[in-house]
């Protein structure tokens, strides 16, 4: 059975958004990977599949690929999911064609 | 299919659902081809992933992203996981996991590295390892669809013995398929054995590629630098990485 994790990955072990659909989709009912995102702290645009994400703390920090400043975090504990978008202007969500 | 796990995602949160191991089969030494049956299982866009939750009877729990291998065409749910050594998940699903057993899995998941198969534009696909998981969906969707659409595949993998999906992808088709090793070719290959460059790369042409990447991070970020580098537009390409995270 699983044990669990290591304590350390490699320091800069980044993936990326991509992987936030599953814990998003806990919340929302749009795929928000898809979704257009503007820096707080560089102005960048990115979708929130392309940030850098770090899963190696108690929680998922996605930062921004320019500047690296935190866009969003998702922490679960036992009772609640908390999500910290302190680095988003906006999102902007494409929404399915009528009649779908 | 697809459109209805779009439906689908209007209704509400993600559930978790069970799955059962129906076949198994090798793909390399170490990795395998897990084929899942699911009930109602909404259809998918290749590219996609799904979630697999594994829980100890302590309550422990740990989960990870898979991306899907099959077509939504396909019968079955196929993921393709590679054994890792250090990892927590993956010697369960390679080794263990045996089959009538259950998993739960929540998805399809991922809507950016997508491919829509109405989409007409040409499509370069580019993996690193095991990150041709998806790209072999999306090559699998074109034929299961009968699409024409100019489709090249670069599939970076250290030794011959590491390549997955070898029948299928040498079976002829209109793909383009480049097998490009970077340990060891096999004998007789022009091209030495070495890392991805600018000159295995296809030059522009007019109608510019929907491009579509994932491998391993270090891997990912310099094929889309070159990419780049050659003019390719940023806009048009889409990654996805996994890292020591994804064991």
């Amino acid at each position: 059975m699983p044990t669990p994790p290591p304590a350390t990955i490699h320091p800069d072990g980044h993936t990326d958004g991509n992987a936030l659909a599953g814990p998003l989709g806990e919340l929302f009912a749009v795929d928000l990977t898809a979704a257009a995102t503007s820096c707080v702290g560089c102005g960048r645009r990115s979708h929130l599949a392309e940030l850098h994400l770090y899963s190696s703390g108690p929680g998922l920090i996605a930062r921004c690929p320019g500047c690296h400043d935190p866009v969003l975090r998702l922490v679960r504990t036992p009772e609640r999911l908390i999500l910290d978008l302190r680095g988003t202007v906006s999102l902007s969500v494409f929404l399915p064609s009528p009649g779908e | 299919m697809a459109r209805a796990a779009i439906r689908r995602r209007l209704t509400g949160p993600l559930p978790w659902r069970v799955a059962h191991l129906v076949g198994r089969r090798a793909e390399t030494a170490t990795a395998n081809t897990l084929s899942l049956r699911l009930d109602d299982w909404p259809g998918h866009l290749p590219g996609q992933h799904v979630d697999l939750r594994l829980t100890a009877e302590d309550g422990y729990s740990v989960q990870r992203s898979y991306s899907i291998a099959s077509a939504p065409e396909d019968s079955m749910l196929e993921l393709t996981v590679q054994l890792l050594a250090e990892g927590e998940v993956s010697p369960f699903l390679v080794r263990d996991y045996a089959l009538g057993d259950p998993i739960e899995l929540r998805g399809p998941v991922g809507g950016w590295f997508a491919w829509e198969p109405d989409d007409e534009r040409p499509v370069l696909l580019i993996g690193g390892g095991s990150g041709v998981v998806p790209l072999m969906a999306m090559v699998r969707t074109r034929r299961a669809l009968g699409r024409t659409t100019p489709f090249t595949l670069l599939y970076s993998v250290r030794t011959p013995e590491d390549v997955y999906y070898r029948d299928e992808l040498e079976r002829g088709d209109d793909v383009g398929v480049a097998i490009l090793y970077t340990r060891r070719a096999p004998p007789g290959s022009r091209r030495p054995p070495q890392r991805l460059s600018p000159n295995d790369l296809p030059p522009l042409t007019e109608r510019h590629p929907v491009t579509y990447i994932c491998g391993p991070t270090g891997f990912v970020e310099a094929a889309a630098g070159m990419l780049v580098d050659l003019g390719y537009d940023p806009d048009q390409i889409r990654t996805e990485r996994f890292g020591p995270t994804g064991a």
